[in-house]
């Protein structure tokens, strides 16, 4: 339809005085933005408005069963008290791996710009992009084959030492960590590399040149200044780590059981959609705050 | 110290590239139980070519993945260019407004979009599942196309326009032939999205329709069977190869004016 004005404007040429009238602007603007705007509020904003009036239903509304309003959904901490627990799971999962990305990543961040060069660091940094942009659910499903009882790994260990036992450690809490640290430590890297590449050579150099130690540069300098980009990259692993239920399925096996897990069978075993409603807002409102607190960091972070 | 650090990088990319690579040769070795000594075969990409199930999700992802490309880019790219070349009221709370997409957990977004699809009767299958891809792109598209823009100098289309060309006509012969680079990028973008989309599919597909990350996540929990291996191995290449493509057409640290 665009493109048949379009044509026929050109066609027209600037000497035909109904073009030389332009649309307002607003007009282009809000035809250009509405697409865009209105498929959103259909796949995300009304969905989510939907799901928050499901969170105070008491039950599924199946057939012709009236619909009764309740706040219930939302005492589900009090009255089932084992979910405590799980969020308790979920929230240790999440710091573990935000932890371990963070101290991984930024190390291997600090290596990649102050031990690499040239067409070598563009290498490195595309390849450790590379896994990142591989199916999630396949890096996790790898695992299980290195983390088996005679797996990969224990193969490599039993060359070492054939009389060993395994040390294979699938279906446990660790496995879930290790996958999720693998699917997001390249984020890690990205955005402490990022904030790191900024930072002056000169400013290094004059402190090692009036005596500072490597410990002294780490904490006193790189750390400080790499801040933002280690913030981001932890709010950005965090949030997706606490949601998620593929991976602590897969890898944790029985005990791999996290808020990301009990939201899913709610919707998808129990038929209680009303309470998976309700966890996932309660999850979504710890988003929030996160992002709420280190909005302004993560605001620098996209502006550098 | 140097040494130091590069012997660190290596050891990140051995962790990174170990279970990637564990994964590949296990597709070749011939027991059906992972078991080692690993002994060469192919029997488990035959059984691929055979396994109609699994193709089909395969080929569902692909159709997804190039409807979403081409929705996702078009309306992506028309909002990219009021928002890089407009200044009204509200444009930085419309910003704002593309990040839920991205930023909230897909768990969430995936079970609002089940509930909202089922209680409209929108329903789920192929359709649902287009419908929520595109909106996992479009901030993406966005993003990338929004970069493209700002390498493009608004005085060459203001130029245009000074000789006598009309805003629209400026914009088809002078601004999008700039953008192309951009465009294609977030096109191939869109499509690895979409490509590697598992949680939001999960809750929208049907027993009937379903896409080959779903098809991969019921197999693993039916227990597994190398010829997932065979099938994650393509998909692998698959998107790796976009994505190096992307990457050759959209140098992130490119920054040089467009003439």
């Amino acid at each position: 339809m665009q493109n048949d004005n379009l044509t026929s404007a050109s066609e027209r040429g600037p000497s035909d005085p109904r073009v030389r009238r332009p649309l307002p602007s607003w007009v282009s603007t809000t035809a250009l933005l509405m697409p865009t705007y209105g498929w959103l509020t259909l796949a995300v904003f009304l969905p989510l408005l939907t799901m928050l009036v499901f969170s105070f239903m008491a039950a599924t509304p199946m057939g012709k069963a009236p619909i009764v309003f309740t706040l219930k959904q939302y005492r589900a901490f009090i009255d089932q008290p084992y979910l405590i627990g799980i969020a308790f799971t979920s929230l240790l999962i999440g710091f573990w791996t935000t932890f371990a990305c963070a101290v991984l990543g930024f190390l291997a961040a600090v290596a990649l710009a102050r031990s690499t060069f040239g067409k070598t660091r563009e290498l490195l940094l595309i390849l450790i992009l590379l896994p990142f942009w591989t199916n999630g659910l396949v890096r996790i499903f790898s695992w299980t084959m290195v983390l088996r009882e005679n797996g990969f790994l224990d193969t490599i260990f039993h060359m070492v030492l054939p009389d060993a036992g395994s040390i294979g450690f699938l279906y446990t809490r660790y496995a879930v960590v290790v996958g999720l640290v693998h699917g997001y430590l390249p984020y890690m890297i990205l955005t402490c590399y990022i904030a790191l590449v900024t930072i002056d050579d000169a400013i290094i150099e004059a402190a090692a040149s009036l005596g500072a130690r490597w410990w002294t540069i780490l904490f006193k300098i790189l750390v400080p200044m790499a801040a933002p980009g280690l913030i981001s990259g932890a709010v950005l692993t965090f949030i997706p780590v606490i949601g998620s239920f593929m991976e602590p399925r897969i890898l944790g096996g029985r005990v791999g059981v996290t808020m990301g897990t009990v939201i899913e069978d709610q919707f998808t075993q129990a038929f209680n959609w009303p309470l998976g409603a309700s966890l996932s807002f309660t999850l979504l409102a710890v988003v929030l705050a996160i992002f709420g607190t280190f909005s302004g960091v993560l605001r620098r972070g996209t502006a550098a | 110290m140097r040494s130091l650090g590069r012997f660190y990088l290596i050891a990140v990319l051995v962790f990174l590239y170990t279970p990637i690579l564990v994964m590949m040769a296990m597709g070749f070795n011939a027991s059906p139980l992972y078991e080692l000594p690993f002994s060469f075969s192919t029997r488990w990409y035959e059984a691929l070519w055979n396994n109609s199930i699994l193709l089909t999700a395969g080929m569902n992802s692909i159709i997804i993945a190039v409807i979403t490309a081409v929705l996702a880019t078009t309306l992506g790219t028309m909002a990219s260019v009021a928002l890089s070349r407009s200044t009204f009221r509200g444009k930085s709370f419309l910003q704002i407004m593309l990040l839920p997409p991205i930023a909230i957990p897909w768990l969430i977004t995936g079970t609002a979009m089940l509930i909202f699809f089922y209680w409209t009767g929108i329903g789920r299958g192929m359709h649902a599942i287009i419908i929520g891809h595109v909106a996992l792109a479009i901030p993406y598209v966005v993003l990338v196309v929004g970069t493209g823009f700002r390498t493009i100098r608004a005085d060459l289309e203001e130029a245009a326009m000074s000789l006598g060309s009309t805003p629209i006509h400026a914009f088809f012969s002078v601004t999008l032939p700039l953008l192309y680079p951009s465009i294609l990028g977030a096109a191939l973008f869109a499509f690895a999205v979409s490509l590697d989309q598992f949680v939001i599919s999960y809750f929208l597909a049907t027993p009937g329709f379903t896409t080959l990350p779903v098809q991969i996540y019921s197999s693993i929990r039916k227990g597994f069977t190398p010829e997932i291996n065979a099938i994650s191995t393509v998909l692998l290449l698959g998107s790796m190869t976009v994505i190096l493509i992307f990457a050759r057409f959209a140098k992130p640290g490119d920054t040089r004016d467009k003439r």
